[in-house]
């Protein structure tokens, strides 16, 4: 991205569509960021759900009445809308779910639970989020299934050499993050999947920390699934979507049953709708669909390269600050292509909920914990970390005051 | 200045950097480990009681962790001794950060009752009134 592109990213503008940004904690304006945690939701976003509830909410399908018209076409149109956005080929290949994890568990359900079998391998990261790591963890368990872990180097990358090695012909599944919640990197996802397809397993690409800030094409990674959150991407939380091939998805059973998903139900039998409608049981998330489309018009106007430029130097810029106060351990690769915009650090002598804790002291967001990352953290030696996560409206100036306040928590604790 | 500000007052920073009855007893009635797994804190307690059965009149801790949960166990530690088994398991969340001097920010408090909850199942386990292999503040 040339650094003209860059600065014609307006942030002073972006910040006046969300209003929580203004808030002020003990008189100290908020310094988010949490933002690989949940984003904050832009006014147009909150507009367009609002707007719905107003103007045109009822159930979908099978309503005669105008209203329901209005509700069914925004909902199905927003699996057309969100499809285009991934580059897959058709709301076929779109579902809504609640979020990332959701999608995970449909796939493991639906896909894994029937197609497993003792000593098949199943192969994640060992920078999966519990999301993906826990529920293939206990489909294996039910399945008889082996799990393997993909090693992580020193310096935060994957260990290729090391997947290579376990994708062999015993291998059903290849289920890894697009971009690690925790050390930021960005997985190879297209090389994964390639040895995948080489040995006749699927691939489960966990996008969550990737579709909100660059630009993904299902298409081009070739993914059999593709998770990902709205509330991750400026839209709302309780909508997430699972992409899946269609010739996979006509062939899986649903797993969760209910009205909506049926074609024809008898006493004693059932038939499944089409799809995506097969796996979307019950009334689904109207309005947070509505929302969605909203957020996802509104990052395309401004640009998921734009977005993904701004985050990279947001990111960047973190990094060194942090690296140049000399007692803070970061985790994940350096600034570069292959790291996404967060920085999980630890602060020598601090604790990383105490480091949050006066963090919050001066009104700024960061997250202290495990970041659903337990694995990960047993590996990297460390109980905790705190997080920094960028999105499109923060400065440099909201870092400097994180660094700022690293000050107050060395001379409390050292 | 917020919550957090608050919960750092001298008195916990000392117990934090200087903690008492850091340690493991040689000869405790009964000892029990917990952990508070979302933060990573993880506590032992040691206890010895006297001859009554009844009257704690050793404590130690040792583990890691965060400075509310450290100073909560040291300041615990020096409050158990003299005290009954009973009067241990009577104390409750507020007693705690009673004894910590401070407000706790609702998001800290499993830190601060860490130390109290691995007494008090150790105590209870010695009673033989519950089982359990290690003590967790996520339920």
């Amino acid at each position: 991205m040339s650094q003209q592109n860059l600065e014609s990213l307006d942030v002073a503008a972006i910040r006046e569509e969300f209003p929580i940004l203004e808030r002020e904690f003990d008189g100290q304006q908020v310094v988010y960021l949490d933002n690989a945690a949940t984003t904050q939701t832009p006014d147009p976003v909150v507009d367009a759900m609002s707007d719905y509830y107003r103007e045109y909410n009822a159930n979908i399908h099978r309503g005669i009445h105008h209203l329901s018209q209005e509700a069914s076409v925004a909902y199905e149109e927003a699996h057309d809308r969100v499809a285009d956005f991934i580059g897959a080929d058709g709301r076929e290949e779109v579902i809504f779910t609640k979020n990332t994890t959701e999608s995970e568990n449909l796939v493991a359900y639906a896909w894994g639970l029937n197609e497993l079998e003792p000593d098949d391998r199943v192969v994640l990261t060992e920078m999966e989020h519990h999301a993906s790591l826990v529920t293939w963890q206990q489909i294996a368990h039910q399945t008889g299934a082996d799990v393997e872990y993909i090693r992580v180097d020193d310096d935060g990358r994957l260990d290729m050499d090391h997947a290579r090695e376990l994708i062999d012909d015993d291998a059903a599944i290849v289920s890894a993050v697009h971009v690690s919640n925790t050390l930021g990197t960005v997985n190879p996802v297209s090389e994964l999947t390639e040895l995948a397809h080489e040995h006749d397993a699927i691939s489960v690409i966990d996008g969550a920390q990737a579709v909100p800030n660059r630009p993904v094409d299902v298409g081009e990674i070739d993914a059999d699934f593709y998770a990902f959150s709205g509330h991750k991407m400026a839209g709302p939380t309780g909508i997430g979507v699972l992409y899946g091939k269609q010739d996979l998805l006509e062939e899986m059973d649903p797993y969760l049953y209910g009205g909506g998903m049926i074609r024809k139900v008898t006493f004693e039998e059932s038939t499944w709708g089409d799809l995506p409608w097969k796996f979307e049981p019950g009334t689904p998330q109207i309005a947070e669909a509505v929302g969605l489309v909203a957020a996802i018009d509104w990052l395309e106007e401004i640009g998921m390269e734009r977005i993904q430029a701004h985050e990279e130097e947001i990111a960047r810029y973190a990094y060194e600050r942090l690296e140049a106060e000399g007692d803070i351990e970061i985790y994940g690769p350096e600034p570069g292509p292959d790291r996404g915009g967060l920085v999980s650090f630890n602060v020598e002598g601090v604790h990383a909920h105490d480091l949050a804790s006066i963090m919050n002291d001066h009104t700024i967001a960061v997250r202290a914990g495990d970041h659903c990352t337990q694995p990960l953290h047993d590996r990297l030696g460390v109980a905790a970390s705190t997080r920094a996560s960028f999105y499109v409206y923060n400065t440099k100036s909201e870092v400097d005051k994180l660094v700022a306040a690293l000050d107050d928590a060395r001379q409390l604790f050292s | 200045m917020g919550l957090g500000s608050d919960m750092y007052r001298q008195q916990i920073l000392d117990h934090y950097k200087n903690p008492r009855n850091y340690g493991e007893l040689e000869d405790p009635t009964f000892s029990h480990v917990g952990e508070n797994p979302m933060c990573g804190d993880e506590i032992r307690m040691d206890i010895r009681l006297d001859e009554d059965n009844e009257t704690i009149n050793a404590v130690a801790f040792s583990g890691d962790g965060c400075a509310i949960s450290q100073a909560s166990a040291s300041m615990l530690s020096s409050e158990l001794t003299g005290k009954t088994v009973d009067e241990l398991l009577e104390m409750d969340r507020d007693d705690v950060v009673d004894m910590l001097g401070v407000d706790i920010s609702p998001m800290r408090i499993k830190c601060a009752v860490l130390a109290e909850k691995v007494a008090q199942d150790g105590a209870e386990i010695y009673r033989g009134e519950l089982e359990v292999e290690k003590t967790t503040t996520e339920d």
